[in-house]
């Protein structure tokens, strides 16, 4: 409680420590709301996409043998142990100016978008793998028997038991992608109302000085997080209802 | 709908699960694929049903070839050991599967469900989850949801195999009951052979892949076609070079042509029935079943020396 509810404590004493007015100001001030709708926006797309690229790689590591798989399987937790500014620099180099794929999209919106993907995909992956390594094969070819093509087993069989799994694994995904920093303070080149997340509003508020204003847009952060996660919660439980 | 096998061959890796297998099963019978674990007798029924494809030899359904058949076109109904309920539907919604599956007319799924909810004897459970059900009664839904589409074949994969004893053979007779009114042509898997002799009209004994032999269990019991047989279906020791049940000895107190001389070493009375166990001069062991009012007529006793006469042994040709 004292290590998590202290620095709380002490982050909205700060966003308030200058009064609800000036609170209000500095997270409704264009560029944190802009910040804001960029940083949330982005961050839903990458959860979207992630939960359908991350479901399909969760399949092919729990339903196909390949040559190379345990490689493979080791190499999805790579954003979690690579510091994310590691992760930005090889970002830059892969996406930036100096492609050598050829494809440019340093400091564009793009470039959040795919940032992003980078650092929480395999928060989808490593939730929907154990659900499917848990799913009896027996429920699909009882499917099939019962005259289901595939897509129609996926679909009323396989989907519904995964789901809950994909759900949670993107609301980790959604609030890992709110605050990310590190990957992107590089790669997006931080231009206010274009490519600026709110994580790097926040820094360049301290930046110039202004700690309350920093520490407003932060709780606002963290009230997003914390909504994710009761969110998380809630699909627990409704995703575990038949079983009890 | 017959089911016709023939030369079916399948392996995994290096194993041979099935060798060469051929079986009949006539229109509207109930056969079971009888076996010890790992004999090749699922891995059958799933070819059968289409979830695994043979190496070699074809399937024929009701006269057609369907060894390419996907299973969702042969309308055949599988029932697994471990159910494979559709924990996320109610009873109702997992009975109805097969129905929707076929777009057919909701007035009449819902109809069907009931008819089959009744047919199963689980009424008063359509609303409730697979999670809130017995074994027994999981199962049930299980073979209402097989049966739902009206197959024409219902496979049945060990259908018993999790439940224990008791609940066991209720469902076995029930199975035969519902056989009688359904007439569906039925294959199941077991490793049971009490099962297999009580409910079915034909079995057929799979060892290592092969089918040793088909038939009712009459013929098998009575004319088994190898050692294998003989001691899979019903008990069976070796007499001298022969093998006899041991409901086949008789016991004299004197000696005569074709006897052993052997000494009671111990009795057990089994209610109705009695059994002596003996020892021969090899020091073999045997066994003899007999009925109460023989063993009491006769009076036995331990230490005692008889002369074992075997009335229907068999000798088989060593099997290579």
């Amino acid at each position: 409680m004292v290590m998590v509810g202290l620095p709380l404590a002490a982050l909205m004493w700060e966003a308030t420590s200058e009064g609800t007015q000036s609170f209000r100001d500095a997270v409704s001030s264009p560029e944190a709301v802009a910040a804001l709708k960029l940083t949330l926006g982005a961050s839903l797309a990458v959860a979207v996409l992630n939960a359908v690229l991350g479901t399909i790689t969760a399949w092919v590591l729990v339903r196909d043998d390949f040559r190379g798989k345990t490689v493979v399987n080791a190499i999805i937790d790579l954003p979690f142990a690579l510091p994310t500014i590691v992760a930005g620099l090889t970002l830059l180099a892969l996406y930036g100016p100096t492609s050598p794929v050829g494809i440019d999209v340093a400091f564009s919106r793009t470039s959040i978008v795919l940032a992003l993907m980078f650092v929480t995909l395999p928060f989808v992956v490593r939730t929907v793998q154990p659900v499917l390594q848990e799913l009896d094969p027996e429920l699909e070819e009882a499917a099939h028997s019962l005259g289901a093509s595939t897509w129609t087993t996926f679909r009323r069989i396989v989907l519904p038991n995964i789901l809950p799994g994909i759900l949670s694994g993107v609301a980790l995904a959604f609030a890992k992608a709110v605050g990310e920093f590190g990957s992107l303070v590089i790669i997006t080149g931080n231009i206010p109302f274009e490519t600026e997340v709110s994580s790097v509003h926040i820094y360049g508020r301290i930046e110039s000085g202004d700690s309350a204003g920093a520490a407003a847009v932060a709780v606002v952060l963290l009230a997003i997080s914390f909504a994710t996660l009761v969110s998380i919660g809630v699909i627990r439980h409704f995703a575990t209802r038949h079983d009890r | 709908m017959s089911i016709l096998v023939r030369n079916v061959s399948k392996r995994f890796g290096d194993f041979v699960a099935l060798d060469d297998v051929s079986l009949d099963a006539e229109s509207g019978a109930l056969t079971a694929l009888l076996g010890p674990s790992g004999s090749g007798k699922s891995t059958l029924l799933r070819i059968i049903a289409g979830l695994e494809t043979a190496d070699e030899g074809a399937i024929l359904l009701g006269g057609k070839d369907a060894t390419a058949v996907a299973p969702q076109k042969r309308n055949v109904g599988f029932v697994f050991q471990h159910y494979a309920a559709f924990k996320h539907m109610t009873v109702r919604d997992n009975i109805a599967f097969g129905l929707k599956v076929r777009k057919r007319p909701k007035a009449e799924i819902a109809e069907r469900v009931d008819e089959l909810l009744n047919l199963v004897q689980l009424q008063n459970f359509g609303h409730r989850y697979p999670a809130q059900l017995s074994g027994g009664q999981r199962q049930r839904m299980g073979l209402a949801r097989a049966l739902a589409p009206e197959p024409q074949v219902l496979l049945l994969d060990e259908p018993f195999g999790a439940l224990d004893a008791r609940v066991r053979s209720e469902l076995r007779e029930w199975l035969r009951r519902l056989h009688d009114v359904v007439h569906v042509t039925t294959v199941f898997v077991t490793h049971d052979q009490d099962e297999a002799m009580e409910i079915s009209d034909q079995i057929a004994v799979i060892n290592h892949g092969r089918l040793e032999q088909a038939g009712s269990p009459r013929e098998l019991y009575d004319n088994p076609a190898s050692e294998f047989v003989m001691t899979f279906v019903g008990d069976a020791q070796p007499l001298g070079e022969a093998l006899v049940r041991p409901h086949d000895i008789d016991l004299l107190t004197e000696p005569v042509d074709g006897a052993v001389e052997a000494m009671i070493v111990r009795v057990t009375l089994l209610g109705r029935d009695a059994k002596v166990e003996l020892h021969d001069a090899s020091g073999a062991e045997l066994v003899v079943l007999m009925t109460r009012d023989r063993f009491d007529d006769a009076g036995y006793w331990r230490g005692q020396t008889v002369w074992a006469l075997p009335q229907r042994e068999r000798v088989f040709a060593e099997t290579a």
